[in-house]
């Protein structure tokens, strides 16, 4: 079980590095929403400051809804999800390990990438540590949920769309956490109950998302 | 091992493409579905492996419906789809090892490119699929056929397509072994091709019963 877990997760990573440009889309898609901001908004510090964690957090929403596509949809197409559902490993350590190879490609360069991009927005180092504990604990939640609107959607026409209905409402708790840790940290109350809320969250979604994406795989095929 | 069809009926819309299918298929057996385009046979083999739910009737595999025993069914299953169920930008042994290790047979890099070569393929192995022609990627996809031999009852959807003449002897070879082991095979196939089996049998889906 375990074997098949790591050959999942080694098949999607190989494969993400040898579709590279797929997945530069997606982290240059949040690089520059995140830059847009303060050119738009103009250079005012404090305004900028208490923006930042929001803007961060919607573009990361934004930008793993973009990848969300590329979950199942590409081995739908060529027949290998079929193998995966006819396969004689568990059909949720398959999942498990497309969502963690989903995540390690298309949400952890973001928790890399923020203190990068949060220095534009003059936050202090502390609310920086925050954010990326923040995205840290609450990217994974946003590769397991999507991963059910991915199976859901699957096949579908439109699909695109329809997943980023069914998905984002789903990660609306996620985003308030996520940024409010940051100004919680900044207002002196400390950022550790919105960090371990999310913390929550990821474990829930982690127990029961992989079975609810399974079982929607299975629904989408038939 | 058998696996049985039980009043299995498949509806399409307002279409309904076969009722009340009755047959078995016991160790040894080949089982060969024919019928015009459009006729179901797909539709049925995607229910006979448990992809597909049918509207009407259950699959039975040793007496016990598939579906409230996925794990134990799919252990003793090996499918190979109308798409060939090989990625584009895996080298082809790399296809072959990530697809065996599904199966729950881990094949190693040198066993994978040992199949390949079986099938032609020795300096095809290290490419990346997607530089492969129609029939060396069906070919890539075959190999799996003698790495995972215990799987004990193979669901082939249209094998032959797009394979020469030499693949088409060498795949009936493949299969006439895995038959005379006690192996079970469903195909489906407009090719003539003689099988080396005790009893092949052949369901017309444009009449709905075996003969």
């Amino acid at each position: 079980m375990l074997k098949a877990l790591a050959c999942v997760i080694r098949r999607d990573l190989m494969l993400a590095w040898r579709r590279r440009s797929d997945v530069l889309t997606t982290l240059f898609f949040f690089i520059i929403v995140v830059t847009l901001f303060p050119l738009g908004v103009g250079a005012e510090s404090n305004l900028l400051r208490t923006m930042a964690p929001g803007i961060l957090w919607v573009a990361a929403l934004l930008a793993s809804m973009l990848s969300l596509g590329r979950l199942f949809a590409l081995d739908h197409a060529d027949g290998t999800l079929e193998q995966m559902l006819l396969s004689a490993e568990p059909l949720t350590v398959i999942v498990i390990g497309k969502i963690i190879a989903h995540w390690l490609v298309s949400g952890f360069p973001l928790v890399l990438l923020a203190p990068v991009l949060a220095i534009q927005f003059d936050l202090p180092p502390d609310a920086i540590a925050v954010l990326c504990a923040s995205l840290l604990l609450g990217t994974p939640v946003l590769s397991l949920i999507g991963a059910i609107g991915a199976a859901l959607t699957l096949g579908v026409r439109g699909g695109g769309v329809l997943v980023s209905l069914l998905v984002l409402p789903l990660y609306i708790p996620v985003l308030i956490f996520g940024a409010g840790a940051v100004g919680a940290q900044a207002s002196g109350l400390g950022a550790s109950a919105h960090l371990l809320l999310l913390g929550g969250v990821m474990l829930g979604s982690a127990a029961l998302a992989p079975w609810a994406a399974a079982a929607a795989l299975r629904i989408s095929m038939e | 091992m058998t696996l049985a069809a039980v009043g299995l009926a498949c509806v399409r819309g307002e279409l309904e493409l076969f009722s009340g299918l009755h047959f078995s298929v016991e160790p040894g057996d080949a089982l060969r579905v024919g019928g015009s385009n459009g006729a179901g046979k797909t539709s049925l083999l995607r229910i006979l492996s448990g992809l597909a739910a049918p509207t009407e009737g259950e699959v039975h595999w040793n007496g016990r419906d598939i579906r409230r025993q996925r794990e134990e069914f799919h252990a003793g299953l090996l499918w190979l789809g109308h798409a060939n169920g090989v990625k584009d930008d895996l080298l082809a042994w790399e296809n072959l090892v990530v697809s065996t290790t599904l199966d729950g047979r881990p094949a190693t890099r040198d066993a994978a490119i040992e199949a390949l070569e079986q099938l032609g393929l020795g300096r095809a192995a290290d490419l990346p699929t997607r530089s492969l022609s129609q029939g060396q990627r069906k070919r890539v996809a075959l190999a799996r056929l003698s790495l995972v031999s215990d799987a004990a009852l193979w669901i082939l959807d249209e094998p032959f397509t797009a394979l020469d003449v030499a693949a088409v002897d060498a795949l009936c070879g493949t299969i006439g072994r895995h038959l005379q082991r006690g192996g079970m095979v469903i195909y489906t196939t407009h090719q003539d091709v003689k099988l080396d089996a005790r009893r092949v049998r052949t369901l017309d889906m444009n009449r709905g019963a075996p003969c």
